[in-house]
């Protein structure tokens, strides 16, 4: 499997990444090597095997009691934010 | 002060705070001064927290004055900076975390902190975790200190790397794929992957959430056991924590080698392994034989798939948990955004390296409509497909072994310039983390004046089976008190 500029600049626009001009050509070169790599899974025969997600196979997912937990902190965890203004994150304009 | 007070693990030294040697202040300035000083050559630290150490030193020999001490009361340890730590910065090797100071403590830290332990500072690590040498750091290479034109093993390199040149005599550790074991091999020291589940990940950065797991790295077994003891369980902030009673690893130290079935990995000596590295894991097998444990050969046929496996559900894992480095909340932001889309699409192009880019984008790829079936659906029953090797395997056998890793270290730079060539470093240690069990590197000799690891597997939960071989094992061998050269 190769893949050329359109794609990798297609990948970049889905993942929210800018790339550098001259990083592109070199995804180009790396990302379809891993995927030439990656391709040997198409030796393993696969038919009616249950895909794995994660390995605590037979344990359920707990859930807790709806009730509140957590204190009001957002003073203290908004110190880490890049721009804040009366308690709000601020980011450029979105609705004209 | 006793020069060789950094050469004693653990266990030595809270028998010499019990007897008042020396006391923790004094045993924290110690080693706060010999990281201070590897620091320019080993490049092992991200942040020393001189002040906040020295502070819980006191507070450690308070408690020891009074006679309430635990058995970690007042001893050293460096966390990985992929832990969050409450007022300290936690980086994970970023240009985007560069600025962030953790509102809490991850439950690794904060169970550590209740045991008495005194935090020294935060280690250099893989940008994320992502990378097989820790040369992806945002704060630059840290180096071997068998040999500082090496590559430490990654992405736990600062980790590995302070407990070998003994500047702490523990350090916290994560493993995705190997980032753990393959370090500890690397650096010439001992490293435990626990069971998924098995420790709390509440507070450790995300990378891979159905393969990470914390674990930890010291200079032998016995010391790993006296951690782990302390870090794992039940917790309820992580949704994946599992309720099962922590055994009490340092007691079942005691359980004898004589009897144990132990499976030799057949698929873990091919070509890719070097030659010389391969007699010094027969040496050690043999070591096991003569503690009267049985030796067999086992088949893990679909292991041979684990990284192709791994580099489909790791990337994608990753894609979708980097989402949320959006330069809005915390972290980098670019300056002068034009919109929303450009905010960003520059910040994480900025605060991103160029292998957590790699791995952004291989993920978004396979998970995008048209490939998902082909690539993630096909990986997660591979995944299956080798997760069933060692259960079928553990039918048989009590432990697994076989290298940690091809090779000893590697020079800085020598595969930087093509990652599939770097992703086969865990050509060994991935298929533990695919199948979700625990796994354990311990020192089993030296190739060039390079240290080379042994690594045990064993099923879930088994964590005091594999401490206990690797401690019969040290009992036998002298590998894991070597220390390099320069760090008397």
């Amino acid at each position: 499997m190769s893949v050329n500029r359109s794609d990798i600049e297609n990948i970049a626009r889905l993942a929210r990444l800018s790339l550098r001009e001259e990083e592109v050509a070199g995804y180009v070169e790396t990302l379809g090597n891993i995927l030439a790599m990656v391709g040997q899974l198409d030796r393993a025969e696969t038919r009616g095997i249950e895909p794995m997600a994660h390995p605590l196979a037979g344990l359920a997912q707990r859930l807790r009691a709806d009730e509140v937990t957590e204190t009001d902190r957002h003073a203290l965890y908004q110190q880490n934010a890049p721009r804040v203004e009366s308690g709000l994150y601020i980011v450029p304009k979105v609705i004209e | 002060m006793s020069a060789a007070l950094h050469a004693r693990g653990l266990a030595g030294l809270a028998a010499g705070l019990a007897k008042r040697e020396f006391s923790s202040v004094e045993l924290a300035r110690h080693l706060l001064g010999r990281l201070e000083a590897a620091q320019p050559q080993l490049n092992a630290m991200i942040s020393i927290t001189t002040e906040a150490a020295l502070a819980a030193a006191a507070r450690a020999d308070g408690t020891l004055a009074g006679g309430q001490a635990g058995p970690l009361t007042g001893l050293p340890i460096v966390h990985k900076d992929i832990f969050c730590t409450e007022g300290v910065r936690t980086s994970c090797g970023s240009r985007m975390l560069d600025n962030f100071v953790s509102p809490y403590d991850a439950t690794v830290v904060a169970k550590l902190k209740a045991a008495g332990t005194v935090m020294l500072g935060k280690a250099n690590m893989d940008e994320f975790a992502m990378g097989s040498s820790n040369e992806t750091s945002w704060y630059g290479p840290v180096k071997n200190p068998w040999n500082t034109a090496m590559v430490p093993g990654g992405s736990s390199g600062g980790s590995a790397a302070v407990v070998a040149a003994r500047l702490s005599p523990a350090a916290t550790a994560t493993d995705t794929g190997g980032s753990i074991r393959q370090p500890a091999a690397l650096s010439g020291v001992t490293g435990l992957k626990p069971t998924y589940g098995r420790v709390s990940r509440y507070g450790m950065i995300a990378f891979a959430s159905s393969l990470d797991q914390a674990g930890v790295i010291a200079a032998s077994a016995e010391d790993c056991a006296l951690l782990l003891g302390a870090m794992a369980g039940f917790d309820p902030r992580d949704s994946t924590s599992v309720d099962a009673p922590v055994p009490d690893y340092v007691a079942a130290l005691a359980l004898p080698a004589k009897g144990l079935r132990i499976g030799i990995v057949k698929e873990f000596f091919d070509k890719g392994l070097d030659a010389e590295n391969e007699r010094q894991l027969h040496a050690a097998c043999a070591v096991f034989a003569k503690l009267g444990a049985s030796l067999v050969d086992v088949s893990l046929p679909n292991v041979g798939l684990s990284v192709p496996t791994y580099y489909v559900v790791a990337p994608a894992e990753c894609s979708s948990n980097l989402a949320r480095f959006d330069g809005v909340r915390f972290g980098h932001r670019c300056a002068n955004p034009q919109d929303l889309i450009d905010l960003y699409r520059r910040s994480r192009g900025e605060g991103f390296g160029a292998e957590v880019k790699r791995r952004i984008m291989t993920g978004t790829y396979v998970l995008s409509a048209g490939y998902y079936d082909a690539y993630y659906l096909k990986a997660q029953q591979v995944r299956q497909l080798i997760s069933a090797d060692f259960a079928r395997a553990f039918e048989r056998v009590d432990v697994l072994v076989g290298p940690t890793s091809p090779t000893p270290a590697f020079p800085l730079g020598a595969k930087t310039a093509d990652p599939v060539t770097m992703y086969l470093n865990d050509i060994y240690t991935i298929g533990a983390n695919l199948a979700g069990v625990p796994a354990l590197s311990v020192p089993c000799g030296f190739v060039n004046d390079l240290p080379v690891g042994l690594q045990l597997i064993g099923p879930h939960f088994s964590e005091a089976k594999l401490l206990a071989a690797a401690h019969a094992f040290q009992q036998e061998t002298d590998w894991h008190t070597r220390i390099p050269r320069d760090w008397p």
